[in-house]
């Protein structure tokens, strides 16, 4: 005797292919136009203006080093022909970590809040980190069809779990005496969260985003092979083609950014405020 | 700046912990069972059993207790931190356990303040934020709260830090932040749990007596935790002592000293100098039985005391002046007579000088 889960969601996925299609292709719609928009955006400049801009931000934001050092990470991927990739693959990463974000830090302070709900989703994450993104890439492809958006939903699916299981651990470990603090002085539930344990949680919900940007960054070589451009693009060409300098400069743009977006946010995150 | 008004009133209060906490309570109703009782049938712990205790204005009430004695679950019962398993507690008459949350957070607000061991400082915030935060999150603007909030650091001797950061300050400074950050809000009460406990010895006495002071100038009532029976009668008008969440008794530094309830509190009393806290009222026999062991002679000829000398001014009395007993007079009259004897007795605190007076 077989199992076969794919009988039985296959028709499910035909069905909503057919009654809920309006709705998926809002979806895709509302994507597609986020993303263009923020491509667009970022290309609107030319190359030297943009790293100069970026160069800028991120001395004030996070200080000299990582502004020295997001000279040549941008650098790299400008005269390597990759630039407009790299903008792709960013502005993918950009709007994939901020629906990863905005599913996972509600949910991650619900879990830290109740057990029950804890429980509840850990075997989700459990799941949603080891299937490999091909296996659920096909019924997203087949709602939405190739491009970018089933990209970015694979994109987010494997951003979410390491968000959400680190703002709960951040929230469980704000300090038990800083919220009896905020009950005992009278303060809403809401000012609590805001005010008292947004701050104690601050430099693990850090952590977290950090990671959710690295998976997610990591996840655009898949993007790339379902038809959703930028670097992950430039990289699946050279593997099909057997380019190796293609694959190795595409693979190199990959990291440079990476290594950028992790020091730009982690330096102008760590920042304390203003230090007395 | 006492009166009589009953600012809290913590009636027959119980708090049980446990998954069975709820059946637990109802037999504790219902059957009047034990502590132990409830351990062995419900696998409850009794927090708090049946404390019934009254902070008046303008009072410091201590509650004295080692570690596990339910001294801090108490305390959060007098704000409804924990909500008591049986039993009502009641802030200016009114029961804390009929508010909403609303009505409860304005309570909290307006009316308890609440210091902790651990200061509970905000790390991201100046010293002066910190002070203001009770008003910040009441929704009072910037100038006004930081204007209250300096207010109250000058009174903590905190003016010149309040643009620093609390880890630049020592314990004993934080601690005074929390103080402070208690006062901006301008409570009636303070609740006090252990705030100096961790603290070393010297600035913890200097805070004791800035402390008590502090609360009486401004008038306010304070329930002061502490695990320590020398700073509980350095500060405490009145001290509760409680023992596995039983209050085993409550009474003056003085009265729990000269007569205390069980061996327990006798054992922690033994090593408490009498000298400041063991008034000549305590001591003194009455003028008749002094009489009879002096052959009939006339207490007028003693030197005079108040029966409110503490044993210290009775001993300076009787060294300085050779006399062997020391008439306490009260408005004129002669009301008894310390003798060397009764002196001696008092020093070691023996109870048996109210047996003979």
């Amino acid at each position: 005797m077989e199992f076969n889960p794919g009988a039985v969601l296959a028709p499910v996925i035909d069905w909503l292919n057919a009654n809920f299609h309006g709705v998926f292709a809002l979806i895709t719609r509302v994507i597609e136009g986020v993303l263009g928009g923020l491509e667009a955006a970022l290309l609107v400049l030319p190359a030297f203006a943009v790293i100069a801009i970026v160069v800028m931000a991120a001395f004030f934001a996070a200080g000299l080093r990582v502004a020295a050092l997001a000279a040549p990470c941008l650098g790299f991927c400008w005269i390597a022909g990759l630039w407009e990739a790299s903008m792709q693959t960013i502005a993918l990463v950009v709007v994939a970590v901020a629906i990863a974000v905005a599913v996972a830090f509600p949910l991650g302070i619900l879990a830290a809040r109740r057990a029950s709900v804890e429980r509840a989703l850990r075997p989700v994450l459990d799941v949603m980190q080891t299937v490999p993104p091909w296996v659920y890439l096909i019924p997203a492809v087949m709602i939405f069809s190739l491009g970018r958006v089933p990209a970015i939903i694979a994109t987010i699916v494997y951003g979410i779990p390491p968000m959400l299981r680190l703002t709960t651990l951040a929230f469980r470990g704000v300090p038990n005496d800083l919220k009896e603090l905020g009950q005992a002085i009278g303060a809403k539930p809401r000012t609590i969260l805001w005010k008292i344990e947004l701050p104690a949680a601050k430099p693990t919900l850090l952590v977290g985003l950090n990671q959710c940007i690295l998976l997610s960054l990591a996840m655009v070589v898949l993007a790339g092979l379902v038809g959703a451009g930028g670097l992950g693009a430039e990289v699946t060409r050279g593997l099909t083609r057997m380019e190796m300098g293609l694959g190795l400069r595409a693979g190199l743009a990959i990291v440079a950014v990476a290594i950028l977006v992790d020091r730009l946010t982690r330096g102008a995150l760590e920042r304390k405020p203003h230090v007395g | 700046m006492e009166s009589n008004e009953v600012l809290i009133d913590c009636q027959s209060v119980w708090k049980v912990f446990g998954e069975r906490s709820r059946e637990a309570i109802r037999s504790i109703a219902e059957r009047g069972l034990t502590k132990r009782d409830i351990l062995g049938e419900y696998n409850c712990v009794v927090g708090v059993s049946d404390a019934t205790l009254q902070v008046r204005r303008g009072e410091i009430f201590c509650i004295m207790g080692l570690s596990g004695s339910g001294k801090s679950t108490l305390i959060r019962l007098l704000n409804r931190l924990i909500e008591p398993s049986l039993g009502r507690v009641l802030v200016k008459g009114r029961d804390l356990s009929t508010l909403n949350a609303g009505a409860l957070r304005e309570t909290r607000a307006r009316h308890i303040g609440m210091v902790f061991q651990s200061v509970a400082l905000l790390p991201q915030r100046t010293v002066l934020e910190n002070a203001a935060f009770g008003l910040e999150v009441q929704g009072v603007g910037r100038d006004e709260r930081n204007r209250a909030a300096e207010a109250s650091l000058a009174k903590v001797g905190l003016s010149d830090w309040k643009n620093r950061y609390p880890r630049e300050l020592s314990g004993g400074m934080q601690q005074r932040v929390g103080l402070a950050r208690a006062l901006t809000s301008d409570p009636e009460i303070i609740l006090m749990d252990e705030p100096f406990s961790a603290l070393d010895p010297l600035i913890r006495r200097q805070l004791q007596d800035e402390f008590r002071q502090l609360t009486k100038d401004l008038g306010k009532s304070a329930v002061f935790i502490t695990h320590d029976l020398d700073e509980a009668i350095r500060i405490g008008d009145r001290i509760a002592i409680m023992k596995d969440g039983v209050i085993i008794q409550e009474g003056t530094a003085e009265q729990i000293v000269m007569n205390p309830a069980d061996q327990y509190v006798a054992d922690f009393v033994a090593g408490i100098s009498r000298l400041h806290l063991v008034k000549a009222h305590s001591v003194m026999i009455p003028v008749d039985q002094w009489r009879l062991q002096s052959h009939g002679a006339s207490p007028d000829g003693l030197p005079h005391c108040s029966p409110e000398a503490d044993i210290d001014a009775l001993i300076g009395t009787i060294t300085g002046t050779g006399s062997d007993a020391i008439a306490i007079a009260d408005g004129g009259s002669i009301v008894g007579v310390v003798t060397t004897r009764s002196l001696l007795l008092g020093v070691r605190g023996e109870p048996e000088i109210r047996a003979a007076a």
